[in-house]
């Protein structure tokens, strides 16, 4: 193996007045960054701390802090302190670059550009204190011809738990967002590794993924679900597969994959019985039969360049719902370079298709859900005032549960007990914990929510729904607005 | 330069009233003026109009075309075209009386037409889509002219100025009708255009409204949809053509459009079918402040949104309705009814004429009236 030339790339500091040589940090660190000798000496191995902060937040005393590591290179624009990292990397290991959850690049950030109006004197605010506010939205097929005949799904809150794998997070991740959706009348993803078994009550609000492995696909688990997503592609990693590395199949993995234990899962780019869209259109066809045309099936696509054409092609096909998820969406493990290079901004990919449908009348026939990025409320009343019916959050959600965007979630070593299947390491998220965060995390978002709503004027979702008069864009050109359908501020 | 209304959206506060004589009697103007001038502070002197039904009994078979131009030129270009698609009973001048504080009138004709049968032929259209057409491309091709109204029997008056002083203009006294609507307009922001003043028509519809719409972008993205076109960029067309969705083309009746438009609360909703309704045509649910009076040939009926965010009252006399913003409105017409109310949000007051109490009359009978292209 060719020599290690790179140093840390972060510095863990103890504050040695402080230490009391508990040794919580070196029990609390998979990554075995501390270690304590017998005779009490604490040292640390910086290069292998991936900053995830487990141990300066469980430290009781406040003896740690981690910092970026302060040695720089000489400065350079162009070629920058990553850059030069990235290739020492691959000289060294000869592999693809990996990487963990979504596009970190600073790309323009459309959600940043989208200021949300209020009333003013002509038209009253609604104080939703006062008055209900109502942020019911129903998922499915809306054609008015054939409408009584198709399902619907019912979320007392426009937003969904996104597709995260058992394999890919740990079981208790999957129970806290079962819990929490229950509560919160929405729905959670099972992500394409099947569903375990214990949480078999909690199918009924799950939407269960179709992907190109077929993990875990059989008839119960299409039977015992709200809705079926086909999933195309990822925002994170669009036009290739996944690959769970063996390590992380467990016995319980193995189980809800049905594949044997320790192996590798890899799920091919294309599904292989998918080469072109009446292909799709077959398959959903199946799934509906399959499922007594009793559910919604949902197809989820990366927004791609041309996402306007699929998407028009996946709603002809029949899909119920269509899920567009953005490049800044998350994953478990990714190919850096297509994390990060590959795709197109989600916001700029619904207002696109939610026009383009609306122009070929074809709007009714599906639900819009995106994905991809979505950090707070605003972000969500933006989505849906560019047209989007519902939205999808999962790394918001993994960072209500402890996450701390370390990026290292292909490792399998999560400290925080999510991105894992070690026992040892699950444990550390309590699901009942895990649940009450979520839960209070969209109940937050929902009151926030309906203050805008209420600040506009508007007491019902379905009002706000591709309401791109609420929006104004601040520092975009005109191109840009154009392609947005909205308008500049000022105008 | 200020832009024209349908060039830019201008919110508005208004006042509106209307009366029905449920018997069909017809009646002079005095008494829609006596009542909108009573609520004269809630315009503000750049819009007021009238809309009247049955008004021209002679000529019922005609479509009454109302159109104002700007100059000689634009009603010569207008006439031409006119005569090529239409036979044209009669073509006159809109009695008019000078008024002070009525400035800048257009050239206001009436004509009353019927397709030539020749043109119906040659397009196969019906003669309500005919006209409609025929309408749509006046107001977008023929350059100063505009249709103010293109309704059997009934007519909008409509300009620049306090209902009122709009009503005395237009000599509003001499004609009888036995439905009045009237409004009064308080812009935001006008540039003074006589064809931006309310009742906003399309053939036998008019609308007339108070409010601004908080929802309008998502309406007119799904009006979209089904192919009209809201050029006007306002609430008034919006709320026309979702009545013309609804009632004409998918045949729903009036509770069911009611409750499309002003839609009860989820959670209030227990008849599964309202509640499909809701799901397919939330994108149609009128949200923020408005009450508006809708009316065809067949009657009005009045709303509000389903929180209550305008004000409306409604009172009966014998065989008359009175629906207006305020009370004070109709106390001055009418100081003792048999009945007066508050309506509550989303609760529709209708005023049929006394012989269609089916609630799918207040759509006009011919199943293709007025699509716009």
């Amino acid at each position: 193996m060719a020599h290690n030339i790179m140093m840390p790339a972060f510095k863990v500091q103890r504050d040695e007045e402080r230490c009391i040589r508990c040794g919580v940090c070196v029990r609390q660190c998979a990554n075995n960054v501390h270690n304590l000798d017998e005779d009490g000496w604490m040292w640390v191995q910086d290069d292998k701390c991936v900053a995830c902060h487990r141990c300066a937040v469980l430290c009781p005393t406040r003896a740690l802090n981690i910092i970026e590591y302060p040695l720089d290179f000489r400065g350079n624009q162009h070629w920058t302190p990553a850059s030069i990292r990235e290739i020492y990397a691959q000289a060294q290991s000869g592999g693809v670059l990996l990487s963990g959850m979504g596009n970190p690049r600073t790309y323009k950030n459309y959600f940043d550009h989208l200021l949300i109006n209020a009333s003013q004197v002509t038209n009253p605010s609604i104080d939703p204190l006062r008055e209900p506010m109502e942020m019911t939205t129903y998922l499915g097929n809306k054609n008015h011809h054939s409408c009584g005949e198709k399902p619907q799904l019912k979320l007392d809150i426009p937003l969904m738990f996104s597709a995260m794998s058992f394999g890919s997070v740990s079981i208790n991740v999957h129970k806290s967002l079962a819990v929490a959706a229950k509560s919160l009348g929405t729905f959670w993803n099972t992500g394409e590794g099947g569903l375990h078994p214990d949480l078999l009550d909690f199918g009924r609000g799950a939407i269960v993924q179709v992907a190109s492995g077929r993990f875990g696909v059989h008839p119960d688990y299409l039977d015992n679900s709200a809705a079926v997503e086909i999933k195309i592609g990822q925002g994170a990693k669009p036009g290739i597969g996944g690959h769970l590395p063996g390590e992380k199949v467990s016995q319980d993995v193995s189980l809800a994959r049905m594949i044997p234990a320790w192996s590798d899962a890899i799920s091919p780019a294309p599904h292989h019985d998918i080469y072109s869209i009446e292909d799709l259109a077959q398959l959903i066809e199946t799934l509906k039969v399959a499922t007594r045309f009793e559910k919604p099936i949902a197809v989820k696509v990366a927004a791609v360049h041309n996402i306007t054409a699929i998407a028009s092609g996946v709603v002809r096909a029949g899909a119920d719902i269509l899920v567009i998820d953005g490049f800044r969406g998350g994953t478990g493990a990714a190919p850096m370079r297509i994390r990060d290079n590959v795709g197109i901004p989600v916001e700029m990919a619904l207002a696109q298709v939610d026009s383009r449908l609306r122009d070929e009348g074809i709007r009714s026939q599906t639900s819009l859900v995106i994905s991809g990025g979505i950090r707070n409320s605003a972000d969500v009343m933006k989505a849906i005032a560019l047209g989007a019916d519902a939205v999808y959050i999962a790394t918001a959600a993994l960072i209500a549960l402890g996450c701390h965007m370390c990026q290292m979630c292909f490792t399998g070593l999560c400290n925080w007990g999510i991105a894992t299947t070690r026992p040892d390491l699950t444990k550390r998220l309590n699901p009942h914990l895990g649940s009450e965060r979520a839960i209070n995390l969209l109940a937050a978002w929902k009151h926030e929510m309906m203050e805008m709503m209420g600040g506009m004027g508007i007491n019902a979702i379905e009002s706000l729904r591709g309401n791109r008069l609420m929006l104004r864009g601040i520092g975009l050109s005109k191109e840009e607005l154009g392609l947005l359908g909205v308008k500049g501020v000022g105008e | 330069m200020l832009l024209n209304e349908g060039q830019v959206r201008i919110p508005s506060g208004c006042a509106i009233a209307g009366i029905i004589n449920r018997q069909g009697q017809g009646f002079g103007g005095g008494k829609i003026i006596d009542c909108i001038a009573n609520m004269h502070q809630r315009s503000n002197g750049l819009g007021g109009g009238f809309a009247a039904y049955g008004i021209y009994p002679g000529f019922a078979e005609y479509y009454a075309l109302h159109i104002y131009f700007d100059c000689k030129e634009s009603r010569n270009d207008c006439e031409r075209y006119l005569t090529k698609n239409f036979n044209i009973r009669l073509q006159e001048p809109v009695p008019v009386r000078k008024q002070a504080r009525v400035n800048n009138a257009p050239i206001i004709w009436r004509y009353f037409a019927q397709p030539k049968e020749e043109c119906l032929a040659y397009t196969q259209l019906d003669e309500h889509e005919f006209t409609a057409r025929a309408v749509m491309h006046i107001n977008a091709a023929i350059p100063g002219a505009f249709v103010a109204s293109s309704g059997h029997n009934m007519g909008a008056f409509k300009g620049v100025g306090y209902p009122e002083d709009i009503g005395e203009f237009f000599r509003l006294e001499d004609y009888q009708a036995y439905l009045w609507t009237a409004h009064g307009r308080f812009p935001t922001n006008t540039p003074g255009w006589w064809g931006g003043a309310h009742p906003f028509t399309l053939l036998e519809w008019s609308v007339v409204h108070n409010g601004e719409i908080s929802s309008y972008d998502a309406n007119q993205r799904f009006l979209q949809m089904h192919e009209y076109r809201c050029t006007l960029q306002t609430d008034t067309e919006v709320i026309t053509y979702s009545f013309d969705l609804l009632m004409r083309k998918e045949r729903f009746n009036l509770a069911e459009t009611i409750s499309v438009i002003a839609a009860p609360f989820w959670s209030d909703i227990n008849d599964e079918r309202i509640k499909r309704l809701r799901r397919i045509y939330g994108g149609l649910l009128l949200n923020g402040p408005f009450s508006i009076i809708v009316a065809t040939g067949n009657g009005l009926i009045a709303v509000n949104d389903r929180i209550k965010l305008r004000p409306l009252v409604a009172a009966r006399k014998g065989e008359f309705l009175y629906v207006a913003s305020e009370e004070s409105a109709i106390r001055v017409v009418e100081a003792h009814p048999d009945e007066i109310w508050s309506p509550g949000g989303g609760e529709p007051v209708i005023g049929l004429l006394a012989d269609r109490e089916n609630l799918l009359d207040l759509a006009p009978h011919n199943d293709s009236i007025a699509r716009p292209a």
